[in-house]
């Protein structure tokens, strides 16, 4: 079978995958009818999808430096989308983010302004230029774009900074969703979840990587749309998204009715209750944080590697184009159906109209519910009748808000192998993103420092095995700090956004943009964006500094950013123009078509 | 190509930028404009939800996609009428 062949029959190949996993899903409805165990069935969803990507990570395996580095350039544009809405959509949009707007209100739908709002930039700022680069990695652009090993060096180290912060919060929900569905402690949850994803990428790197992701997104996205769809239709609202405009205004009429806002007299660690109306945009303090959070993340979607490295796999310039649009329609798919999750779930805990609510309800029938003490017996939730008077008030339910997604299959009374599909879907988004991440590091070190700062004169196999090795020593060493739990997932994403933003954003749109921007200008906005922010991030979380104009230590790219830009600015236009030769580069990366700048497998 | 650029490039390059100018404007009424107005916004109704908070729960996203796809179709346009075809 030839390459080009493959490529043609991919839709092929994909709907009878997505038939098969549809077929799955429904023998293990099957099989629970039939009395098999929850925690079986668990375990079968899991393992199932894993040993699926698994066998296409083996039928990937390459030993060609294009195929391993960028897919050998011949990824359609709608599996790219989808490989990169995978890439994209990591443990914390599919567990987390709903949970968060559940919690969060107005404030964290920043996040999903941010993060679907930030393509918009990759599509129009640097995508198409540096696919028409044609280069391996992301410190390959800024290592020609500028010139000389020190600029591509700073690159690196920015990439390993963001990206490594980033896999660790991957590799902890990995670990944290094996540990619960296959019954095996989290320190060993989080080996075992590296496995999955180094079977996924060791073979055949940016090609294992890219069709293991098509496979994932497709897992992923059906396992976040089907309980919400489903519940939708069982509680009565119809078509979710388009329908729960109601339940939104009706959660704004309860609220002062089941007294959002009186605080907890209690406090139990790690969970939390409501205390944030659903939406309020009046306060211009949070008019603040809104715009902030969203530039930080908006401008880290830009300048995250794993992400910008996905659109050097197209095999033209207009096909990287076409990709970004598909994966944000991809994207798209999963974040406008958070927020309906989000409101939905809600309502159902809020509204005594409905059979679902236990706010208002008695104390006791609530904790004889299924679900509060399945979830109550992990801590994740815990619910106490702290005045006594025999009924559960609003701020006496406390829960942890990234068990939302998880919880409300079981909230909406559906049948437990929807909870193991969601499961599958954590899994997958968890890991696909750790996948991206892992090689893009790996990838940097490999080609960018090994290959061409220590040693140029290295073979292709060499290159290779010593990508390998990277991918398995980078792999281990974020699963060890994930193992220590240091900090939350969503904590963790925001500061690689932050991290990357910092130091890249500026050296990479402005290497296309200004054609007068140089070398020292380059080395300035990196060095001094990534130390201004990083010291900022060490202000504020480390020291307990006083946030300054309320950046907190979600927002340091703003820091960053504004450092990097002033500094590239100024020390560019204080320093000499870069030659004709550099000039010339820039103008061909912004004609479409012809020979990429960097030859073939450079 | 040797120092400077032809007629053509110029042009196409102009164009480009001329189309990246106006994306990023509508970018930035959609991302900041509109979710930093919400509450204003939420006077009025659109499909049974409040204005302000559709537009940041679903109309922004859906501004963001189809401006994306949009921009594509002139840019090729763009690219087509310069002669820069892809095979």
């Amino acid at each position: 079978m030839t390459e080009k062949k493959f490529t043609d029959d991919l839709p092929r190949i994909y709907g009878l995958y997505t038939l098969g996993f549809l077929a799955f899903t429904g023998l293990m409805a099957v099989l629970e009818q039939f009395g098999v165990s929850a925690a079986t069935i668990g375990v079968l969803f899991v393992g199932f999808t894993i040993v699926i990507y698994a066998v296409i990570g083996w039928l990937s395996r390459t030993m060609q430096v294009d195929a391993y580095y960028v897919a050998g350039r011949e990824v359609p544009p709608v599996f790219n989308g989808m490989a990169t809405a995978a890439d994209w959509m990591s443990g914390a949009s599919f567990v987390a983010l709903a949970g968060g707007i559940y919690f969060g209100g107005y404030g964290y739908l920043a996040f999903v302004i941010g993060w679907t709002g930030g393509y918009v930039l990759v599509n129009s700022l640097m995508a198409p230029y540096l696919r028409k680069f044609g280069c391996y990695t992301v410190p390959d652009f800024i290592g020609t774009r500028y010139g000389g090993n020190l600029t591509r060096f700073c690159a690196v180290v920015i990439l390993v900074v963001a990206s490594f912060t980033y896999v660790t919060a991957q590799i902890n929900a990995t670990g944290t969703i094996a540990s619960r569905v296959l019954f095996i402690p989290f320190e060993v949850g989080v080996w075992f979840g590296l496995l999955g994803i180094l079977l996924c990428s060791m073979l055949g790197g940016m090609r294992g990587v890219t069709w293991t992701q098509v496979a994932q997104y497709i897992v992923l996205i059906i396992a976040y749309l089907v309980p919400v769809i489903w519940m939708s239709y069982a509680q009565g609202f119809g078509f979710p998204h388009f329908n729960y405009g109601e339940a939104a205004q009706r959660i704004q009429e309860l609220e002062p009715v089941v007294g959002l806002g009186t605080a907890a007299t209690e406090s139990f660690p790690g969970t939390r209750i409501l205390t944030t109306p659903h939406f309020d945009a009046s306060d211009p303090a949070d008019q603040w944080k809104f715009a902030t959070l969203a530039l930080c993340m908006m401008a880290g979607t830009a300048s995250l590697p794993h992400i910008l490295m996905r659109y050097f796999t197209t095999p033209t310039v207009r096909g990287a184009r076409k990709s970004v649009a598909w994966s944000l329609f991809f994207i798209f798919l999963l974040y406008f159906t958070a927020p309906a999750l989000a409101t939905l779930t809600k309502l159902q805990l809020l509204d005594p109209e409905l059979p679902t609510a236990v706010i208002g309800r008695a104390y006791e029938e609530v904790q004889s519910l299924a679900w509060i003490q399945n979830w109550s017996a992990v801590g994740f939730l815990n619910i106490s009748d702290s005045n006594g008077d025999g009924i559960l008030q609003l701020n006496e339910f406390f829960m942890r808000p990234d068990i939302v997604v998880l919880a409300t299959p079981e909230i909406a009374g559906l049948p437990y192998v929807i909870s193991g599909l969601v499961a599958a879907g954590g899994m997958a988004a968890a890991m696909s993103t750790a996948d991206g991440l892992l090689l893009a590091i790996a990838n940097a070190l490999s080609h960018d420092l090994y290959y061409k700062i220590i040693d140029p004169k290295a073979d292709t196999r060499t290159r290779l095995i010593v990508a390998r090795i990277l991918l398995v020593v980078i792999g281990a060493g974020g699963a060890t700090v994930a193992s220590l739990q240091l900090t939350g997932i969503l904590g963790a994403v925001a500061w690689a956004f932050c991290f990357a933003c910092s130091g890249l954003f500026f050296p990479l749109v402005l290497g296309v943009w200004w054609k007068r921007a140089n070398r020292p200008g380059a080395l300035a906005g990196m060095v001094f964006g990534f130390l201004a922010g990083s010291g900022y991030l060490y202000y504020v979380f480390s020291m307990g500094g006083e946030p300054i104009f309320g950046l907190d230590h979600l927002r340091f790219g703003i820091v960053g950013m504004s450092v990097s830009f002033v500094a590239m600015v100024v020390v560019t236009l204080l320093t000499e123009a870069p030659d004709a030769e550099t000039q010339a580069m820039v103008d061909r990366t912004r004609i479409p078509t012809g020979d990429t700048i960097l030859g073939q497998a450079h | 190509m040797e120092n400077g650029l032809s007629e053509r490039e110029r042009k196409h390059w102009s164009r480009t930028a001329t189309l990246n100018w106006i994306v990023l404007l509508l970018w930035f009424v959609f991302a900041f404009v509109i979710p930093l107005n919400a509450n204003e916004l939420n006077a009025y109704e659109f499909l049974g939800f409040p204005l302000g908070y559709y537009m940041v729960v679903q109309g922004s996203l859906f501004a963001f996609v189809s401006l994306i796809f949009i921009q594509n179709w002139i840019q090729d346009g763009i690219d087509s009428s310069a002669g820069y075809n892809e095979e």
